[in-house]
Parts: structure tokens; sequence; C-alpha cells
């Protein structure tokens, strides 16, 4: 019965952000934040690439940074999404103490909610790396991906996602309006330390462990071999696609374990405080 | 002041005990020399030392001045907020420690929001809920329909949130606390800032609402009198974080029915003077000056009636002139006074 009303409760929740998030009624408007904003992003990375290269789109280097930039995505858009709707229910549509009160489960409605977020940047991902194959010789090849590995690969990294969202989505709780900004910024910390865009190695040698502990490290590195056959690591070649697997999961629900006892702990000062039905206006 | 009667024969819908609530404002405050420097942490007390119990099936309403710890306390019991000290019990279970158990019983309105997912139609909004409380799918739609009938939202049940005008947002806003059919329903200030039609059909609704289902309980803050007055089975006064009083809207009048009590409507009375027992036998006195008429207000509880000639002469002589003088019942109005020192909208008084 419990878990029949969590289920629900998720269910529900997708449907409620899927309502947000497709609220077409300006299509334009849609395109530029669902997939413009992406291919627009990746483009700049592009041009940087291309004027440090002298010209090169070519190599296993861009390959690697241009298929973990464009998953680097999800982790940006679920972590900021499964924040931001404490926000938005909280602050703008005063339903945060209500939804508190009526969902069986807050976890499963906020992870919920981010459905929505995951279906629109998958089609973002995908649109930039058709574009990337198309246009910048990026050696992707459907029959050559591994789609089983990056299937298992992208389940696991998604609950690291939503791991780091409910992260984020507890600070949020104790946070003022302004407390939007934290998730971008720690999704910016994230992705200098991961090896979205450049090899782990590259990293400053105290940086080097903290960027092994983190579950997107072993995803993006699981995705570019399931995609393209090989990882862009040095300092993970040595470690087997199972391996690879592996530590993303133990990874992935050690740091989920930490995220919800970590949102439990917030919640609990944002009772004590009194801060679930705040509105910040200032 | 502890508001438990004798005798519980049954579990209390509402059980609080020594209920304290605080805050700790550690906001920059300014001082008496006009520096603004830190001046350590203030404790702000919102609640002390609630004790209350409400009976399964009863009205029980809580009233008080803006700021006298009724929302806090209605957020405590619906487990929004920890109490500082104290145990609070609801539906039977602990707000703290079985916050989980309190909330699938209970539900809680709030007036005066703009609540809602503006892109949702309002029939959308109140399904999307019930889903949540775990509703079947079919008898919810039909008690949406019926609730949105009954409170003149069936034309608008296909309109979007956003669309919505204040007042038909609270009014959705409430079906949405009767969806799961709580055991103990949470009422705060659920008519404020309605037009009188709208409230009036919230009230009814109320009253018919307890009526249809025995054994439900509503627990409603106001700082309406005749809110009050109208629906509660019983009454606590609150202010400044206390009970003060807590019986039946009967029992509270008889308080000052053994007094007398007058109204008095004075023009050209430039300033209230103090009062300091300047009049013997006046125990109560507010003034509400309405500047639109120039006219001031003047409720006076006295302990017999000739106390009130001196003060009357008192006011003749700022040249006050003596518009209306009546003796009245005793209302609410007046029991408040009584007990609080003041009137409902004043800040200080006799």
């Amino acid at each position: 019965m419990a878990v029949r009303m969590r289920l629900r409760a998720f269910r529900l929740a997708a449907w409620l952000g899927w309502q947000m998030e497709s609220n077409w009624t300006d299509p334009w408007l849609f395109a530029v934040y669902s997939i413009i904003k992406p291919v627009s992003s990746a483009l700049i990375l592009v041009v940087m690439y291309y004027v440090v290269t002298g010209g090169q789109t070519q190599g296993d280097l861009f390959a690697g940074l241009y298929v973990g930039n464009a998953f680097f995505m999800y982790v940006g858009q679920l972590m900021f999404g499964m924040s931001w709707v404490v926000m938005e229910d909280r602050e703008f549509f005063r339903t945060f103490k209500y939804m508190y009160l009526a969902a069986p489960s807050i976890y499963w409605y906020l992870t919920g909610r981010a459905v929505a977020k995951f279906l629109v940047t998958s089609l973002a991902v995908a649109v930039v790396l058709g574009f990337g194959t198309a246009f910048l010789d990026l050696p992707l090849a459907l029959g050559a991906v591994r789609w089983g590995y990056l299937a298992a690969v992208l389940a696991l990294g998604i609950l690291a996602c939503v791991a780091f969202g409910l992260l984020m989505a507890g600070i949020m709780v104790i946070s003022a309006r302004h407390g939007q900004g934290y998730a971008e910024s720690f999704a910016g910390v994230l992705y200098l330390l991961c090896g979205v865009v450049f090899p782990l190695d590259v990293l400053p040698a105290p940086l080097q462990p903290v960027g092994r502990a983190i579950p997107f490290t072993y995803w993006i590195e699981g995705v570019r071999r399931a995609l393209m056959g090989r990882g862009m690591s040095p300092s993970l070649a040595g470690v087997d696609d199972g391996a690879i697997l592996a530590i993303l999961l133990l990874s992935s629900l050690a740091t989920l374990a930490v995220a919800v006892l970590f949102y439990a702990w917030m919640e609990r000062i944002a009772r004590d405080r009194g801060l679930i039905d705040q509105v910040t206006e200032h | 002041m502890n508001a438990i009667p004798d005798g519980r024969a049954r579990e209390a819908a509402v059980l609080a005990q020594g209920v304290s609530r605080w805050f700790t404002d550690t906001r920059r405050q300014r001082h008496q020399d006009g520096s603004d420097a830190p001046a350590g942490p203030r404790r702000v007390v919102a609640l002390d030392r609630v004790s209350l119990e409400v009976q399964p099936g009863e009205l029980f309403g809580l009233l008080g001045p803006n700021g006298a710890g009724k929302s806090t306390l209605i957020k405590i019991l619906s487990t929004l907020l920890l109490p500082s000290e104290g145990t609070v019990r609801v539906a039977g279970y602990d707000v703290v420690r079985q916050a989980h158990q309190v909330r699938r019983r209970i539900n809680m309105v709030s007036g005066g929001e703009t609540v809602g997912y503006g892109i949702l139609t309002v029939r959308e909004t109140l399904w999307m809920f019930s889903q949540f409380y775990g509703l079947a799918n079919g008898p919810a739609l039909k008690m949406i329909d019926e609730y949105l009938e009954t409170f003149g939202l069936a034309d608008n049940a296909h309109t979007r949130v956003n669309k919505l005008s204040t007042g038909m947002r609270q009014k959705m806003n409430f079906i949405r606390g009767l969806l799961n059919d709580p055991d103990v329903l949470f009422l705060d200030e659920p008519t404020l800032g309605l037009d009188v039609q709208t409230a009036r059909i919230i009230r009814d609704f109320i009253r018919d609402w307890m009526r249809r289902r025995p054994g439900r309980t509503v627990l409603l803050t106001t700082h309406y009198m005749a809110e009050a007055e109208e629906l509660c089975d019983r009454i606590a006064i609150i202010d400044r974080g206390r009970i003060l009083a807590c019986d039946t809207p009967d029992g509270l009048k008889r308080r000052v029915q053994s007094h007398s009590v007058f109204r008095i409507e004075a023009a050209r009375l430039d300033a209230p003077p103090e009062a300091d027992g300047r009049w013997p036998g006046i125990e109560r006195i507010s003034w509400e000056p309405h500047p639109a008429t120039g006219r001031t207000r003047i409720t006076v509880i006295a302990a017999d009636d000739a106390a009130v000639t001196p003060l009357l002469a008192d006011l003749r002589e700022r040249g006050a002139d003596i518009i209306h003088l009546s003796k009245v019942e005793p209302t609410l109005e007046d029991v408040f006074l009584q007990v609080v020192g003041r009137g409902l909208g004043e800040h200080s008084g006799a």
C-alpha cells in the first residue's frame, strides 16, 4: 500500500511537471529553452575548442569533450529542476506546504517532478549529439553504440542526478528565494571536477581524488565508452567497463542514501525554523 | 489559562499541553542611540505554554488579533512547525514523532493566499490533490464536481487557475482541504480577504459539513468576532501567545454579564484621554476612531451604571459631543475587551 501510494505520488508529480514543462502556448519560447539554448551552449564550447586547437574538431579529445558536455546537461537540468520545485512551489504557487501535507513521500514527489525535465533534456541531448554527428564530424554510429551498456550507465547516472537534486532540494528548503543560484553554482563545480570537458588527469593533484569520489566522473566515462567505444581519462583507462558500472552503482547509491538523510535533516531544520511555508520577499 | 476541560472520556482530536514556541531574531537591531550594531540574538515568544483540548466533533475557534499566535499554533498542530517545548497530539498521534500519521488524518486551509498552479484548471488541480490523498479516481471526480457546484465554481471547473479571482482561488483551496475528508480540519482565517457573500458561503458550508459528518473536528482561527460567535462551539481567546479564556460563546459572554456595557459615540474628540484608573468603576475601555466620520466609538465595561457618569463629564470637558449613548447586551467583542484589555483592532487600551 505504502509503495503503491509512493508510486502514485511519483506519477502525479511527473504529470504535474509535464503540464508545467510542456506549456507550449508559445512554441518558440519552448524551442529556445529546450533546444536552441543547449545547442548554443555546445557551440560555444566547440568554437572555444576550435580557436584553441587552431581549427580542429576531429579526434578523441574533441569527441570526448562534446559527448561529456552533452550528457552533463542532465546533471544541470535535473539538479536544478528538483531544487527549483521547492522554490517555485513554496514561493510562487504557495503549494509547498499543501504538497508537504498531501504527498505520501516528498522524495517521490520531487523525483517525479524531475521526469519532465528528464524528457526535455533527453530531447536536447539527442539534438546536440545529432548536430555534432551531422556537422562536426562527431564519430558516432548507431550501429556501433553498445546500447545495453549505455542504458545501464544512463539509468545509474540519472539516479546520481536525482541524488544530487535531492541534496540541492534540501538546501533549498532552508534557503531564501536567492538559493536558486546554489544549484547552478554546484553544477559548475561538478562540471570542473568530473572530467566533463577535459580528462580527470588534467585536474590539480589534490582535486583528482575529489573527482574520483563523484559518480558523474564514472557516468560520463561510461557514456563515452558506450557511445564511442573508448573513454577520455587516462587515469580511468585501466578500469574495465564492468568496474566503471560497479563503481557508478555504488557511488550513486551512496550519494542517494546521503541525499535522503540530508534532505530529512534539512526538512527538520525547516520545521524547526518555520520555513516550510516561508515566502521570502527580499 | 488552561483550556483543557476535566473528565476526558475519549481521545481528544487535538491535545496540546504546555506548548511554547519561540523564534530567535538575529537581525541587526537599531539601538536607542541610533546605531545599527548587532544587539545579539533576541528571543521572540510566539506561543507561551498553551494548553488546549478539542474533542472530536467540536468546532473550536481561536480568536485573537494579528500576531496573537493563532497561525503559529495551527502550523504546529498541522506538523509544519515544531514546538519549542510541550507536547501536541492530533487525531491521537504526536505531531513531532508521528507527523506522517497526523498528515494522513488532517487537512489545512489558509486564507488570504493566492494558491495554485496557474497552468492547471480548477478541476485538474482538485483531481491531482485527490489522487495525492489516495482517493479512487471516479468517486474523487464525482465529489469534486459536487463541491464545485456547492461553491459556485462549476462554471469555472475548466478555467485555468491563473484566470481565477482571489476569492475563487480561495474557494478552490477550501475544496482541496475537504477532499480527504479529514478527521481534523484546520482553517487558518478561511474567510480572510473574501467578499461578504463568499465568506457567507464558506461559513454556511462549514456548519453544514460538521452536521453531516459527526465526529469530524474543525479548528478555526479568526479575528472576526461574528465568525467565531456564529460558528464555534467553544472559543479560546488568544493574545500575545497565551490563551486568556476558553469557553462557549455564551459562557464567555456570561463573564461580562455582571457588568454594565456601554457604547458611546462621540464627535470632536481629538485624542482619547489616558485611562489609568481615572474613572473609578470603569474596568475596560476601548476607543475606535473613525477618521471618515470624525467620530469615535467608545466601548465601556463598568462595574455599574453610575460609573460611566464621570467619563461622560470628562469627555464633555474636553469639548467632545456625545452623539449616542446606549447600554447594550455584551457581545464577544466586549468579552475580548474584558479579557485582553483592549479591543481587537487596538494596540493598547485601559
